[in-house]
């Protein structure tokens, strides 16, 4: 993987619509498309991108037939570089083997997102933003290849078609490829309005087809930023203040400088770093260090002050993020709930461990990682070496894992203060227990709630969210009259039909700890509290959990089709043995339709096996049915994670968790049978990557109360509780 | 000097007894398909092969290897189940963002090659070392079981599938 | 199971009988025998017994500077194991120990004036260490091993003094130790020392050799072995008729360490147990952890071989008591196949958690594909039908010793349930010892709020 040079084109540009696409000729030949797609932020928030044409995404076709799109997202394993070129390839006709995409480099200019102010690729919605641009795009060119076709053979565009990247006309049997029609193409002006295939007329869409970057990542070929090794590479490894804010009061090395392979000792003002000959020569030297830290104001943090202050917090008035109908009238009826929840501070421990090379010569930076804000890299890197940003040169990677972690440039930070000691490229490591320990967080999240119930009908719901605003932090321009949209999605966007409806969100600040998106985001907290939430009035009301809800969906017919799904594949209402539970929840969020039953089965000391999860999606239009699949087994695992051991906690300032031992995942003999069905629509497609996240916490703690009658209000799952038969 | 035979060749290395086998292939050979993932043999990224066998060469020192072949994800497709597990992978779509599959790949092939027919609680057993943050499972299940009947049928029609 | 409860349970007989059979055993406990009495022979004066003086540093340190000789015979009484809490600066104190009837604190040993015993004369030194008398007539309780330290010699204490007084004073007021009454009253332990604190300094056996002389000093004025290997009798005075036969200690088992071939060191080489001693690990037998670990880790790692092999020759010579529940290790290894060796119905979560946390290291056949500290096939622990040791090192975890390993033994404790660690402890104990244990998820529990 190396930088790439921005597309590059002549200026004979046909402008279709001012807002759409532009086309012309490309450098060297062929045909070049430019066009708009409203990034992650752009998608999630319905804003536009602007009333000018900025271009950020680009299409070239060369005189050998050959499709390069150049796009802002990258590929993090959610397979989006095979679905996006599916959808290219489905418009423009074309074998997808003969498409390729590319990264494009970091550059603010032409890939920023409009909303977020910069380039940036997350919140499962690479497919929604390029659906519909980019089907125009294809289909535009694929009208444009066909003109210049048939102006050739001197027939109507009408009585031609394409296959698989070739013009036909069928009567005279006469063809030509699209390599040989892209300069003429490119001198033709756009339609205005191209006509897009049919779902009847897709052949790509809806397959499964093989993804594209899998075959170098089985041969061990696949180069990760881990796996960076540029010429004369030291290796480094590094401890950070073991409390935020803290400081290096004095670091005894002699040990260390004394050992074979160490190199080099470089102590900054909050992180000391041993650099040496191999990883774990610098692990060796880092561990002999006697460091003396100055802990500084959070040296005495912990998770019960924390939970103390969101508490309190929960007391206040918060901002409305939505309000509809009279909630105070509505609540005084005599059955009336009060109650709160609450979820831990989570990391993302993403298998690849943070790791970052760096190179610092006097006139340029070169950095090698693997993230998803590639602009923001460039520019801390530049910030802190003073360079011009054209001199930071960012060799993008593949990601082993982000789950939000590589939205953050704290890492690449920190390498490039070591690598401006060091002489010469040098890679620093994190260890598993840096990774964890230094890290940011997803947010503890506690939940107020005063809802009422009239016969089995919710008829008021008042819903306070209070936590820390990543969005005020990570872009500010998206912190809006002060509420944090996304520590309130799936909170404001309730399923169900609630006459009077409001929902709050106070903004509390924990001490000693940064939090930060992670995978599923605002709603792995909404969901989960409002489902569970749900599951209890159905039970208060004496209903079934899954008519309770069905009676509630007249808004939303997508979401109810899922859930009868979902009730007739997972056999709900068969009867059980004992502490054995199925539990539902539901979700429209990242524009997916999303059922979810769960079984599990609960032991007398409260140990849990998750027996069997089910899933009925409504994704809209689905790209690759297969990776659609894979992402909801995937974020499901992720969450029942979570659900289950996942807690980040606090005691002296110090983050007590370090690595697998005791911050846990879920092993493949504790993981359930997964099935997903897929519901057939024709509405645009949804994100897939986070909503089997959301889904995966509340249909596991409704599962668990039908098994024990032990309703779980706070995160991860207390088995003693479920031992003891009493709700947490 | 410590000698290693490694994918079939023998490897000179300067190193301490000590040394984990991991940085050893990772730093000074640069053989990067096998991972770091947290350095206590609690998530199996960093898994090869000696004679055969799964080990985690993140807590393997050098100086105890001897004359035992070490086998990394840059040979595995030699072994006798390597090419099978990697082409059952691809078919499976097991992969996701890939970074533990280096290691969840050798300790496939590794049961496979003693186990050539594994029931569900042989893969539990096998692969439980392994962590997949992506959540995987589900299908490096299914991969394992089409992998063995792949291996059955290699065995019978002799090596028909080369396209890893 | 009542494990290491402690707690005092009196029969409830008629108040006669009751009283009788107080006073006989009381005088069977003060009438007990003294640490080296098993070995008989005659007790002679330092300065008497030709073989050479069995005090003091070894020969190779013979000529150092005093405070050089101090630390050496600091480390050789173990004094920083106890007065370093978790995390703490070593030798500042503040260390728990949780007893049944309250906690106890370790003091400050640096020299610190205020907090620590930086007023300390040499004579205030000496009393404290022979005769458990603090400042201002403070009685120590006997969890200071003041019993087995009044046969260290006045030159030996006050080296060590000497070395103590060269650390940086740290300014650290530890916890206020809190028991219950009647444990509350200090002055007790006057009468608890006049019975059972010889108050001597250590004598050469004029019937034994110098190597066991040295081993005698180094094992009962120094290390203090039997302080954690012999059992208490109710009055928390060591019992020396079961001399070294094992008891329970922090939460952990100490074990006999008596040549009985089951249960104690019999099937050890000599050279099994210095190793063990001087790197933590023999081969074959065990890796040290729990207290052990830490006695490796601060204390005997410092030894030289010759001081190793002299506490190797005296514990040869201690009678051989048997340990009822301890079988003799199994050494045969394991199947390598999960599916073979141990029935499936046996603990089916401890192996779900075996295979996932443990197979790693340990291997399914009990030997360790990646080192051999990790190997459980004969360790003692394995081979204890309590599995209490099993149970802790999971819990807690352990630390490699002298650097050598590649990683340590992770704590499973905070992410792994008392349900959890039961079950893999009983797997472990079914798959690779001589007896499957039947530990439960309360067992667990009670040993977690143990340690
Ligand atoms: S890196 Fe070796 S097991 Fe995790
Ligand atoms: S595929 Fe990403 S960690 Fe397994």
């Amino acid at each position: 993987m190396s930088e790439r040079k921005t597309p590059s084109r002549t200026n004979r540009t046909q402008i279709s619509r001012r807002d759409f696409l532009k086309v012309g000729a490309a450098a060297g030949g062929g045909l070049f498309l430019e066009f708009a797609v409203p990034s992650a932020g752009g998608a999630k928030t319905g804003v536009s991108a602007g009333h000018e044409f900025s271009p950020n995404a680009f299409i070239r076709i060369d005189r050998k037939g050959a499709v390069t799109l150049i796009m802002p997202q990258v590929e993090m394993g959610q397979g989006i570089y095979t679905s996006i070129a599916m959808i290219l390839a489905e418009e423009l006709d074309v074998r997808l083997e003969t498409v390729t995409l590319e990264a494009a480099p970091p550059n603010d200019a032409l890939y920023r997102n409009p909303v977020l102010g910069f380039q940036v690729t997350g919140g499962s919605t690479s497919i929604r933003a390029f659906w519909m641009p980019l089907r125009r795009a294809g289909a535009s060119a694929r009208a444009m290849l066909v003109e210049a076709a048939a102006q050739d053979w001197k027939v109507e565009p009408a009585v031609c078609s394409t296959a698989a990247g070739a013009v036909i006309h069928a009567t005279s049997g006469r063809r030509l490829p699209y390599g040989s029609l892209v300069d003429r193409a490119a001198q033709l002006k756009p339609p205005a309005n191209p006509t897009l295939k049919t779902l009847a007329d897709f052949r790509l869409v809806g397959t499964a087809a093989r993804r594209l970057d899998t075959p170098e990542k089985v041969t061990g070929k696949a180069l990760f930023g881990i796996d960076a090794l540029p010429p004369g590479v030291k290796f480094a490894t590094l401890i950070a203040s073991p409390v935020l804010g803290g400081r290096v009061i004095r670091v005894d090395d002699a040990t260390a400088r004394a050992m074979p392979g160490v190199r080099q000792i470089v102590v900054l003002d909050d992180l000391v770093a041993v650099v040496a000959d191999h990883t774990w020569a610098a692990k060796q030297g880092l561990d002999s260090l006697n460091i003396t830290w100055d802990d500084g104001p959070n040296a005495n943090v912990t998770t019960e002050e924390i939970l103390e202050q969101l508490k309190a917090a929960s007391l206040r008035t918060g901002v409305v993020a939505k309000s509809v109908g009279d909630v105070a009238t509505a609540l005084n009826v005599a059955n009336r709930v009060e109650v709160t929840y609450q979820v831990p501070f989570l990391a993302h421990a993403p298998m690849e461990p943070m790791n970052c090379t760096v190179h610092v010569k006097p006139d340029g930076c070169e950095i090698w990682v693997g993230n998803q804000v590639l602009t923001r890299t460039q520019a801390i890197a530049a910030e802190i070496t003073g360079l011009p940003k054209d001199k930071v040169i960012v060799h993008n990677h593949l990601i082993g894992g982000g789950f939000g972690r590589r939205l953050e440039v704290d890492g690449i930070a920190k390498s490039v203060r070591i690598a401006q000691k060091v002489d010469g490229p040098v890679k620093v490591t994190w260890t598993r227990e840096e990774d964890i320990q230094k890290a940011l967080y997803r947010p503890f999240y506690f939940d107020r709630f005063e809802v009422a119930l009239t016969g089995a009908k919710i008829t008021a719901w008042k819903h306070r969210v209070v936590g820390s605003s990543i969005l005020a932090r990570w872009a500010p321009p998206a912190f809006v009259n002060g509420v944090d949209r996304d520590a309130v999605e799936g909170a404001v966007n309730l399923p169900y039909d609630v006459p009077n409806f409001h929902v709050e969100y106070v903004r509390q600040e924990p001490p000693g700890i940064q939090t930060q998106f992670w995978r599923g985001v605002g709603p792995t907290h909404n969901v989960f509290v409002t489902e569970s939430l749900v599951d209890e009035l159905a039970h208060r009301a004496g209903k079934d959990p899954v008519s309770f809800r069905r009676d509630q969906l007249g808004r939303a017919p997508r979401l109810l089709a899922c859930l009868d799904l979902v009730a007739s594949k997972a056999g709900w209402g068969q009867v059980l043995p004992r502490r054995v539970g199925r539990g539902v929840a539901i979700q429209d969020v990242f524009g997916t339709n999303l059922a979810t039953v769960t079984e599990v089965e609960v032991d007398e000391q409260g140990e849990v096996y998750v027996k069997r999860v089910v899933c009925a999606v409504d994704c809209g239009i689905v790209v690759n049915p297969d990776t659609v699949v894979a992402q909801i087994e995937g974020g499901m695992i992720f969450g029942l994670t979570a659900a289950l051991h996942s807690e980040i906690t606090l005691a002296k300032g110090r983050i007590q968790q370090s690595n697998f031992n005791n911050y846990r995942m879920m092993r493949i003999n504790e993981a359930p049978k997964i099935e997903v069905h897929l519901i057939r629509s024709v509405e645009a497609p949804g994100g897939i990557g986070e909503p089997g996240t959301a889904a995966a916490a509340p249909a596991l703690a409704n599962a668990l109360f039908a098994a024990t009658g032990v309703r779980l209000r706070k995160l991860p799952v207390d088995r003693k509780a479920l031992a003891a038969g009493k709700s947490a | 000097m410590i000698d290693l035979q490694i994918n079939g060749e023998i490897k000179h290395v300067d190193a301490p007894d000590r040394m984990p086998l991991l940085w050893v292939l990772r730093d000074l050979l640069g053989l990067t398909g096998t991972k770091f993932g947290c350095g206590i043999a609690q998530c199996g990224a960093c898994t090869v092969h000696l004679n055969g066998n799964a080990v985690r060469s993140c807590v393997l020192p050098i100086g105890s290897i001897g004359t035992r072949a070490i086998t990394t994800i840059e040979g595995v497709r030699a072994t006798p189940s390597g090419a099978s597990v990697q082409q059952a992978w691809l078919a499976a779509e097991v992969v996701q963002c890939g970074y533990c599959q280096s290691g969840q790949i050798m300790s496939a092939s590794a049961l496979l090659t003693t186990t050539p027919h594994p029931t569900d609680a042989e893969i539990d057993a096998a692969m439980a070392g392994n962590i997949c943050r992506c959540g995987t499972y589900v299908r490096i299940r299914a991969a394992i079981k089409s992998a063995a009947q792949l291996a059955a049928m290699r065995g019978t029609d002799g090596d028909r599938t080369d396209n890893v | 199971m009542t494990l290491l409860s402690g707690r005092l349970r009196f029969p409830f007989y008629a108040a006669g009988a009751v009283s009788a059979a107080v006073f006989i055993y009381f005088l069977w406990i003060v009438l007990g025998p003294g640490p080296m009495h098993f070995v008989g022979g005659k007790r002679v004066p330092i300065g008497t017994y030709g073989a050479g003086d069995p005090t003091g540093v070894p020969e190779v340190l013979s000529r150092a500077p005093l405070i050089e000789r101090g630390r050496y015979l600091a480390r050789a009484a173990d004094c920083e194991a106890c007065h370093t809490s978790k995390d703490g600066v070593p030798y500042s104190g503040g260390r728990a120990f949780v007893l049944p009837f309250g906690t106890l604190y370790s003091t400050n040993l640096t020299p610190d004036p205020e907090t620590g015993i930086g007023r300390y004369t040499n004579t205030d030194f000496l009393k404290v260490l022979h005769r458990g008398i603090g400042l201002g007539g403070k009685r120590l309780y006997p969890a200071m091993p003041y019993a087995s330290y009044t046969y260290m010699s006045d030159a030996d204490a006050l080296a060590i003094k000497a070395y103590l007084f060269t650390l940086q004073p740290i300014r650290m007021e530890g916890p206020q130790t809190n028991l219950k009454f009647p444990f509350n009253q200090r002055w007790l332990m006057g009468i608890w020392a006049f019975i059972f604190n010889p108050d001597k300094r250590f004598e050469p056996n004029a019937q034994r050799d110098a190597q066991w002389n040295r081993g005698a000093y180094l094992a009962e004025a120094m290390a203090h072995c039997g302080e954690c290997h012999t059992p208490r009798n109710l009055l928390q005075a060591l019992n020396n008729r079961a001399k070294f036969s094992g008891t329970a200690q922090a939460g952990w088992r100490a074990y006999n360490i008596t040549p009985d071939r089951a249960s104690g060191l019999g099937d050890w080489s000599d050279a099994d147990i210095a190793n063990y001693l001087i790197t933590g690990h023999a081969d074959g037998h065990g890796t040290a952890a729990g207290p052990m670990g830490e006695a490796v880790d601060d204390s005997f790692k410092y030894l030289t071989q010759a001081d190793a092999a002299a506490i190797v020759a005296y514990l040869r010579s201690v009678p051989a008591v048997a340990t009822r529940d301890l079988p003799r290790p199994k050494t045969r290894v394991a199947p390598s196949s999960a599916e073979e060796g141990v029935a499936g119905n046996v603990s089916p979560l401890g192996k779900a958690v075996y295979a996932g946390a443990c197979a790693s290291c340990h291997g399914w056949s009990g030997v360790s594909p990646v080192m051999a500290v990790a190997t459980l096939t004969g360790v003692r622990a394995v081979n204890d039908p309590t599995a209490i040791n099993v149970a802790q090192v999971i819990i807690s975890g352990a630390l490699g010793h002298n650097g050598v390993d590649t990683a340590n033994m992770p704590a499973f404790g905070d992410a792994y349930s008392d349900e959890e660690i039961a079950s893999v402890a009983n797997y472990v104990t079914a798959r690779f010892g001589a007896r499957t244990s039947a530990l439960t998820a309360e067992n667990v529990a009670k040993l977690r709020a143990s340690d």
